[in-house]
């Protein structure tokens, strides 16, 4: 064990990721807390891409590639099978995608798996555009985020939507558990995932994971970037478990988000104005939360 | 299966299937670096941060519970050094 982490890796060196990329922790990590009984889904995107480029794999555990609208109904199917052979609690079944694979397109399958209850854990790596195809905007683009469809011109700064809230939509199926992370802190991502395995039914985690090529900023910056977001206040980190809503790591005195913004090169173009309007609307959404651990069994009804 | 030769000697199995786990080893990323990390072993705490968030899984545990970097596959982010607690990997450009 090194800090805390166990060494063997079951993702390999030699993949095509950009350097400096956080997607790659996410996925490097939660494949050591889930070990090597374990089979990987994973939708379109980055990481399907850099991590197998034909007859190239830079996977360690067997590994399914399904589309961006089908893969947890892959995932599905796995979970059938492996109950059909009497294998199901020996073998973890992780199911990867992105933020296009869940905000947006994958959607309707990922809300059907979880509707029918299969056993999976969803790891949603969200670096907020489609970066893949070259960074246009999604459901996870946050306000005036600047993506190639949503550029920053003189009139119409950067996306004018807000961030879906993904982790309520999925914690509103009534499924047990349900995570935010951030690979700032990646402790508590793994003992995430490790307690996403040991849930019954089908569980959740969205980790916040930056792009230096999207968002603009030195490949060096990755860590520092999410750590921000999460001590701004932006990307908060709690955690649904059997319909309570819990913060992990509650920020008391948080820092502006002006500090956040200015380190990336896809909000350089907000105005003072602009930059009080994403202050509003990181508190609105943080307090927002906090009302719900209040009320202690918020989503209790709906499991 | 039946196996096929198709292009540059791969084998072609059914469904496309890639029989050799982690096989993206083959391909050495080191040539992407601009910049080259270089730690230093003497002030080096081993507390495996750098380790933790690298990126391209470039850093290795010695026996000996030091840690060194694979430059084979080491892509130059910069990531470890800009992590590491003691401030003791420095990056220096890379001279050809």
């Amino acid at each position: 064990m090194i800090a805390g982490l166990p060494e063997e890796e079951y993702f390999s060196s030699g993949h095509r990721a950009c350097a400096g990329c956080g997607e790659i922790l996410a996925v490097r990590h939660a494949l050591k807390a889930s070990g090597k009984n374990t089979i990987a889904v994973m939708a379109t995107g980055c990481m399907e891409v850099v991590s197998t480029p034909y007859p190239e794999s830079s996977w360690k555990v067997p590994w399914v590639h399904g589309a961006f609208e089908n893969h947890p109904a892959i995932a599905s199917g796995i979970d059938a099978a492996l109950k059909a052979l009497g294998k199901r609690d020996k073998i973890n079944l992780l199911v990867f995608g992105g933020d296009g694979a869940y905000f947006d397109i994958g959607f309707q399958a990922l809300s059907g798996a979880l509707e029918r209850g299969h056993k999976a854990t969803y790891i949603c790596t969200d670096d907020e555009a489609y970066m893949n195809t070259g960074v246009q905007r999604s459901g996870a683009t946050p306000p005036f985020g600047a993506t190639t469809t949503s550029p920053a011109g003189k009139k119409i700064h950067g996306k004018q939507q807000a961030k879906k809230p993904l982790p309520l939509i999925v914690a509103a199926h009534g499924i047990r558990y349900v995570a935010t992370a951030s690979v700032s802190n990646i402790q508590d991502y793994y003992k995430k995932v490790q307690k996403a395995l040991a849930t019954e039914g089908p569980s959740f985690i969205h980790v916040f994971t930056p792009c230096p090529t999207g968002w603009y900023y030195d490949s060096a910056d990755t860590i520092e970037i999410a750590r921000l977001a999460v001590e701004c206040r932006f990307q908060p980190i709690y955690e649904i478990e059997n319909g309570a809503l819990k913060f992990t790591s509650k920020i008391e005195n948080p820092k502006p988000v002006a500090e956040y913004l200015q380190k990336q090169g896809r909000f350089k173009h907000l105005g003072k104005e602009e930059t009080e309007f994403v202050q509003k609307y990181v508190d609105e959404r943080y307090n927002f939360l906090l009302e719900l651990e209040k009320q202690k069994k918020a989503f209790d009804v709906l499991l | 299966m039946q196996n096929k030769k198709i292009n540059k000697g791969y084998k072609l199995l059914i469904g496309a299937v890639i029989d050799e786990p982690g096989s993206s080893e083959k391909n050495k990323t080191g040539s992407w670096r601009t910049f080259i990390p270089i730690i230093d072993q003497e002030k080096c705490i081993k507390c495996g941060i750098c380790w933790m968030d690298c990126p391209d899984m470039a850093i290795k545990k010695n026996a000996d519970g030091t840690f060194a970097i694979d430059y084979a596959f080491c892509k130059g982010c910069g990531i470890c050094a800009k992590q590491c607690p003691t401030k003791v990997i420095s990056m220096k450009l890379e001279g050809k």
